[in-house]
């Protein structure tokens, strides 16, 4: 299999991209990690007349943690970077665990997490995951930079709102107001799968009582699922097992899981009860063992 | 080069420009002219004649297509070739020396780590990034860094047995410090 004919080109300015993204008229197609956007031009599910290659452009492939502690994910920062990442490891749990999670170890090096936000496909990891953490995408245009909350950014099954002529050109998670813990967890059949189902959960927490939580997930509906009552009803308590029950049961009831040759809808939404129970049960664990 | 796709495909290419890339494979300077939907792996393969890289899937999930782009391991199916531009790509021919095998593919010979082969190169490749990564990989990390290579003969226990028995030659290979 080949891609239909399209021009190509690899600027060196994220000037140039927007330009020619404009000059395109809705018929350019930017060019990241290539994972997604290549298996989809092969089997011509997408043909694109312009490939904006923007991998020529230099300092985007950064993930850093600003003094405020905002965490900021260049559009050109790979999975595996992230994976390896031990900035991750130490200050954002839930992206960590679900850094080695993302397709298999081959795609991870090329893929990007930006353009997997871009993507949109409902089974993707990261839209789950920066949905959970309350992130936002940066968006450069012609007319400057904007930036767009990622519940707000994905607007359907592999739709985001960019208009024609605008790049992400990161993604944030703002700074935490107390200690960070979380975590994410997905069930795939076998590595590079999409998933059956999966769970992100992102917490700040001062001593046991959560001051923000965040809950979403991935493989269940249409597109990523905010769970926003799941979270609600962690907000301003401690983890005590009720509570735990309470938002996995709360979770289970936000998935909107179809049955398929991956499960059925019932068996999904017991994975995401699950997911949700074990990673707030292990942060409980954690509280414990340091306290 | 222009025309790899031409005569399985739909009439030769109009108004779209070819690029001229230059790609060192195997250490090699190559230059070639190339139609931007060309993929790596169709160069590779059918340009430059280095059939040592396999297409199995060509839908990326399998990885016999893996090959080395500047030493990390990528899927050759899932790159266009012109993104290589510049770049350094390594392929199954570019493992072995003239006089000798990679520890690697003795790994494979010793170990019995393969039966029809098809996934060999690729499982190759993407067990020489672990080892330049980490020298002195547990069996999990094996698994782990293979689990995006698919091998549909061998249950996969000889090719983890193949790998940690080549990073058990490159370290004995390598003189100890002070040498």
């Amino acid at each position: 299999m080949y891609p239909s004919r399209f021009r190509y080109e690899a600027p060196a300015t994220i000037e140039e991209v927007i330009d020619l993204l404009h000059d395109g008229g809705g018929e350019a197609k930017v060019l990241a990690g290539g994972q997604s956007l290549i298996p989809l031009m092969k089997l011509r599910f997408a043909a694109p007349e312009l490939v904006v290659d923007i991998n020529r452009l230099a300092g985007l492939d950064y993930h850093r943690v600003d003094p405020d502690g905002s965490i900021h994910v260049g559009a050109l920062c790979r999975h595996a970077d992230l994976e390896r990442s031990v900035l991750l490891s130490s200050k954002q749990p839930t992206m960590a665990e679900a850094a080695p999670l993302i397709a298999d170890p081959i795609v991870r090096t090329r893929g990007t997490l930006v353009g997997s936000l871009c993507h949109a496909d409902p089974q993707g990891d990261w839209a789950a995951v920066v949905t959970a953490l309350g992130g936002y995408v940066v968006a450069q245009g012609r007319d400057g930079r904007r930036t767009i909350p990622v519940d707000e950014f994905v607007s359907g099954p592999f739709q985001n709102v960019l208009a024609y002529d605008e790049i992400v050109v990161e993604a944030v998670i703002p700074p935490p107001t107390g200690t960070v813990a979380g975590g994410y967890l997905k069930l795939e059949r076998r590595v590079g799968d999409f998933a059956t189902a999966g769970s992100a959960v992102a917490l700040e927490l001062s001593g046991d009582v959560v001051l923000r939580a965040g809950i979403a997930l991935t493989g269940v509906g249409a597109s990523t699922i905010n769970a926003t009552n799941s979270a609600a009803v962690l907000t301003g308590r401690a983890l005590t097992s009720e509570v735990i029950g309470e938002a996995a049961d709360l979770a289970a009831v936000a998935a909107q899981p179809k049955s398929d040759h991956r499960g059925s809808a019932e068996y999904k939404r017991h994975l995401v009860r699950t997911f949700v129970e074990r990673i707030l049960t292990r942060v409980t664990e954690t509280q414990q063992r340091a306290a | 080069m222009t025309s790899l796709y031409e005569e399985i495909a739909d009439g030769p290419g109009e108004g779209v420009p070819v690029r001229r890339v230059m790609i060192t494979v195997n250490g090699e300077r190559r230059t070639a002219d190339v139609e931007p939907r060309l993929l790596l792996a169709h160069l590779l393969r059918q340009g430059l004649k280095l059939t040592g890289t396999h297409t199995g899937c060509d839908t990326s999930n399998c990885g016999a297509c893996t090959v080395l782009f500047d030493g990390k391991p990528i899927k050759s199916c899932t790159m266009l070739a012109a993104q290589a531009d510049g770049h350094e790509v390594t392929t199954i021919e570019g493992l072995a020396s003239a006089s000798e095998l990679h520890p690697i593919q003795e790994g494979f010979k010793d170990e019995h780590g393969l039966q029809c082969g098809f996934c060999t190169p690729g499982m190759m490749l993407a067990a020489k990034a672990l080892l330049d990564e980490n020298p002195d990989p547990d069996e999990d990390e094996v698994r782990w860094a293979l689990s995006g290579n698919l091998c549909r003969c061998t249950g996969y226990q000889n090719i983890v047995k193949s790998v940690l028995w080549a990073a058990k030659k490159m370290h004995a290979d390598t003189p100890a410090d002070g040498n």
